[in-house]
């Protein structure tokens, strides 16, 4: 395992007697590529500005590589940012906008060419240095925003929703982009995004927080798979999230009939949330499934059939290559295996999340 | 520290833009005639103000010179904000140069060449030629106002209006007006404020017989300014410093009421 | 295509009627004489001792003036725009408030407040300190220009400055500059749009004023404003007045240029 470089320890932070963030924990490591995903308002911008050091928590402590950086100003900090919305020096040409901040650690001219041409490279922008940013796209300022960010050679990139000013298709090209970068420099990315396709992605580790929460830390397939709450379900893709009881370990009772699942320790009787994902559930022939219904609406996506599936007066959303017109009574069965079981809210983390939806 | 500094220089500022109308509301108390002495607390200017045909008139002769001219000049403007939009970009530039030049040009300078045009034409100079000379300071501050909230403008709203069945002038009242609305109200202000604040362009353009509240200062400064004036000045100040508060204090109502629907 | 012509038209023949015929009339009448014939005269009128003295002088007291009003503004614009006053309430007592006391009786006020025995001399006199004689003084005008045109200055800047985007300052923190780099490199550079259309907005009302000059400046001292307004309301030479108009707009017009190459889109503009 990497070692830690960055540890936020009970931050909080409040605005105008708002509670943003309530006694945050959090530790990031080293080439690490972490994404702080949540709606908007959920704190993760500005725990993305008390690394950056634009914000100081109101209390609480930034741990960087041992030492502690909660008051350091921005000037003095290891990490860079690209901004949302880029925030280019607009009255500079790109060579300069790059040079900034070589030229504030007063780097020798040569050096700074060098670095210019390289960072211009890096991010498929070669030739581009005596450009003013006001006529480059979108996309290429948004790179000439990060160029001008790693040329310092940050330990830590901070990158705050940084393709969300783009288009779908631009959007897609940078994720990889993102990656390969990531990669070549082998430094830590710390990345803000509310686009759960984008941190799914992208990310080694996500982090899900809602309403100045964690919610939940793990790696891509742990949080789509696994999700420990409903917010989370139902903020990473498509989900049925169903109020069930727990009969015993390894059954479940949803809508009144009986499913196998592999869960245990819920205790006898319990009420719990289960989570479905649209993918996982089957549809087979009248009376063959677990539970029974009928197609209600359908709507082909490209790749599969979407669904809604009337059964036991809940709303099943299905996904299937298989396609079956409305009004066809079906079975419906779920694998064991795809039976997510999450407590019921009872923590005050988690029900913040019920808050909000 | 840094706070204090902050509020101590913005205090300074204040005093220095705000003692002279200080002294003019002192003035207007003191009972002594002259403003070199402080002759003891008065209320008899303000009675004698009310007796005074010559300073009414000027006020008058003011604030209907103001109302028209920032009116007429409020239509004009914005039908030409309005005529600008579908103009090409080289138009467009033609059109907001011709806006600055009395914006940058001095008012000496204006109010010289209107002088000039009124005597080549043989306009006889009186009330008409003031209103003329306003309307034509205030139009660009009503373009000013109108033109950022026109340009903010979702061009399709208004073809939309028209694609459901709206005839021109009624998408323009219903859809496009009430957008620019804010935009219009401001340059009307603007363009009132300046008419009445106006000395030089009024100088230039008004003939003999006829006076605003500024001309009429001006041939008293040097016999001495009669203490109604002080008196007045007062009073439109109040007036407006309360119209303001009320503005303000509904304002906020409805910003905390946006606010609450933006929530 | 009707609508378009009805909608244009009045401001088109207006701005035609009242902007430009005028203006070419002052050019008619600066090249011509008495008898409708070509002449230089005019405009080589400034050349003379008197009116060359008073240019001079307006030029020197409005310079001054305007380097005075850029650098009180620019601090002030700078601290308003770091605060979270709201633009409106600030714009309105700064600048449209005191408008609605008339401007001469605003200015006439600081002969009271500088005479002799004027306030300001009592209570520098209460604090035993050296008495200020400056009324009727090029200073006084000084003043009452700064007085007069400050919120000209301050207006444009804090535009610009209000205008530049939190991340961009905090970029350049971001990239290792500190307070004075920040400002020297990045807020004050996006901030000259802002400052070269305050300082139009403040020289040239400054260099033509007559009404400044008369008021505080006693009847001694002479501005190119005062001696134009004399041509035109006591000697009646128009033709003298508009060469010597003629002499004044060359400044204004490089002055228009100035902002217009600095200021593209009117984004530093008072409103």
């Amino acid at each position: 395992m990497k070692k830690e470089l960055i540890t936020l320890q009970n931050i909080s932070k409040s605005y105008d007697g708002q509670l943003v963030l309530d006694d945050l924990n959090l530790f990031i490591r080293e080439n690490e590529f972490l994404t702080l995903l949540g709606p908007s308002g959920c704190g993760k911008t500005t725990t993305l500005r008390i690394l950056g050091g634009f914000e100081t928590p109101d209390s609480g402590k930034v741990i960087f590589d041992g030492s502690d950086i909660t008051t350091l100003p921005p000037n003095k900090r290891q990490l860079n940012t690209v901004f949302q919305k880029y925030a280019l020096f607009v009255h500079m040409t790109i060579a300069e906008n790059i040079a900034f901040g070589l030229k504030i650690k007063k780097k020798s001219a040569s050096y700074i060419k060098d670095k210019i041409k390289y960072a211009l490279k890096l991010v498929n922008l070669e030739g581009y240095e005596n450009r003013m940013p006001d006529s480059l796209s979108g996309g290429q300022q948004q790179r000439i925003a990060i160029a001008r960010a790693i040329v310092n050679e940050p330990k830590v990139l901070l990158l705050d929703e940084p393709l969300g000013a783009l288009d779908l298709k631009l959007r897609q090209d940078m994720q990889y982009e993102l990656i390969r970068l990531k990669n070549e420099l082998g430094i830590t990315f710390i990345y803000v995004t509310h686009d759960q396709e984008e941190a799914l992605t992208m990310s080694d580790t996500i982090v899900v927080m809602n309403q100045g929460y964690i919610q939940q830390i793990g790696t891509p397939e742990k949080i789509y798979n696994e999700p420990e709450n409903a917010f989370v379900a139902d903020f990473i893709g498509d989900s049925n999230i169903i109020a069930s009881t727990m009969v015993r370990d390894e059954l479940v009772e949803i809508l009144g009939a009986r499913f196998a699942c592999v869960d245990k320790g819920f205790g006898e009787n319990a009420p719990v949330d289960v989570v479905i994902r649209p993918e996982d559930v089957e549809l087979v022939a009248e009376n063959t499934g677990t539970i029974e219904g009928v197609v209600s609406h359908i709507i082909f996506k490209g790749v599969h059939y979407e669904m809604e599936v009337m059964a036991n007066g809940f709303e099943w959303l299905v996904h299937s290559t298989k396609m079956f017109p409305v009004g066809t009574k079906v079975g419906i069965k779920v694998d064991p295996y795809n039976i997510q079981i999450m407590n019921k809210p009872v923590s005050e983390d988690e029900e913040a999340s019920t808050v909000n939806e | 520290m840094k706070n204090f500094i902050k509020r101590f220089y913005i205090g300074i500022i204040f005093v220095f833009l705000y003692a002279p109308i200080v002294t003019l509301i002192a003035l207007s108390f003191n009972s002594s005639k002259t403003r070199a002495k402080w002759g003891g607390f008065t209320f008899k200017w303000y009675a004698s103000l009310l007796q005074d045909e010559i300073i009414l008139q000027a006020l008058w002769n003011t604030l209907i010179i103001a109302f028209l001219s920032s009116l007429i000049a409020t239509v004009i403007g914005t039908a030409a904000c309005v005529a600008m939009q579908s103009m090409s970009r080289k138009m467009r530039a033609l059109f907001m140069g011709i806006t600055n030049i009395p914006m940058l040009n001095a008012d000496i300078v204006t109010g010289i060449s209107l002088m000039l045009l009124y005597i080549s034409l043989g306009v006889r100079f009186g009330f008409s030629t003031i209103l003329l000379s306003h309307i034509t300071f205030n139009i660009p501050y009503v373009i000013l106002s109108v033109m950022p909230r026109m340009k903010q403008l979702n061009p399709h709203t208004y073809e939309a209006a028209l694609d459901l069945g709206a005839s021109h002038v009624y998408a323009f009242f219903k859809v496009v007006f009430p957008d620019i609305l804010p935009g219009v109200l401001t340059g009307f202000l603007m363009a009132f404020t300046m008419s009445l604040d106006d000395f030089i362009i009024t100088h230039f353009t008004k003939g003999a017989g006829i006076d605003t509240l500024s001309t009429k200062i001006y041939t008293e400064v040097k016999k001495g300014i009669k203490p109604e004036m002080y008196a007045l000045s007062t009073i439109i100040f109040i007036a407006v410093i309360c119209l303001l508060l009320i503005i303000n204090i509904f304002g906020k109502k409805s910003a905390q009421k946006d606010m609450r629907q933006d929530n | 295509m009707n609508r378009k012509k009805a909608l244009q038209a009045p401001y088109l023949f207006w701005s035609v009627m009242f902007i430009l015929i005028p203006l070419c009339m002052i050019f008619y009448y600066g090249f011509t004489d008495k008898t409708g014939a070509f002449t230089l005269e005019n405009i080589m009128a400034i050349a003379t001792a008197e009116h060359a003295k008073a240019l001079w002088l307006s030029m020197l007291l409005s310079l001054v003036s305007t380097v005075l009003c850029l650098v009180i503004a620019y601090p002030l614009a700078m601290i308003l725009s770091s605060m979270n006053v709201s633009q409106n309430s600030f714009i309105v007592v700064i600048f449209i408030l005191p408008m609605w006391m008339n401007f001469l009786l605003r200015t006439l006020a600081w002969q009271t407040l500088l005479e002799k025995t004027g306030v300001i001399n009592n209570i520098l006199s209460f604090l035993h300190l050296p008495a200020l004689n400056i009324i009727n003084t090029p200073p006084a005008i000084i003043l009452g220009m700064v007085y007069n045109f400050l919120p000209f200055m301050v207006l444009p800047i804090y535009n610009a400055l209000v205008k530049i985007d939190k991340n961009v300052i905090n970029a350049a923190k971001d990239l290792g500059a500190n307070q004075v780099q920040t400002f020297i490199r990045i807020i004050l550079p996006l901030s000259i749009p802002g400052v070269i259309s305050g300082i139009t907005m403040v020289f040239v009302p400054a260099l033509t004023t007559f009404v400044i000059s008369t008021l505080l400046g006693g009847s001694k001292i002479l501005l190119i404003g005062n001696v134009i307004e004399q041509e035109f309301t006591r000697a009646g030479n128009w033709y003298l007045g508009s060469g010597l108009s003629i002499v004044l707009m060359i400044f204004i017009i490089v002055n228009m240029v100035l902002s217009s190459v600095f200021d593209k889109d009117g984004e530093g503009a008072i409103l």
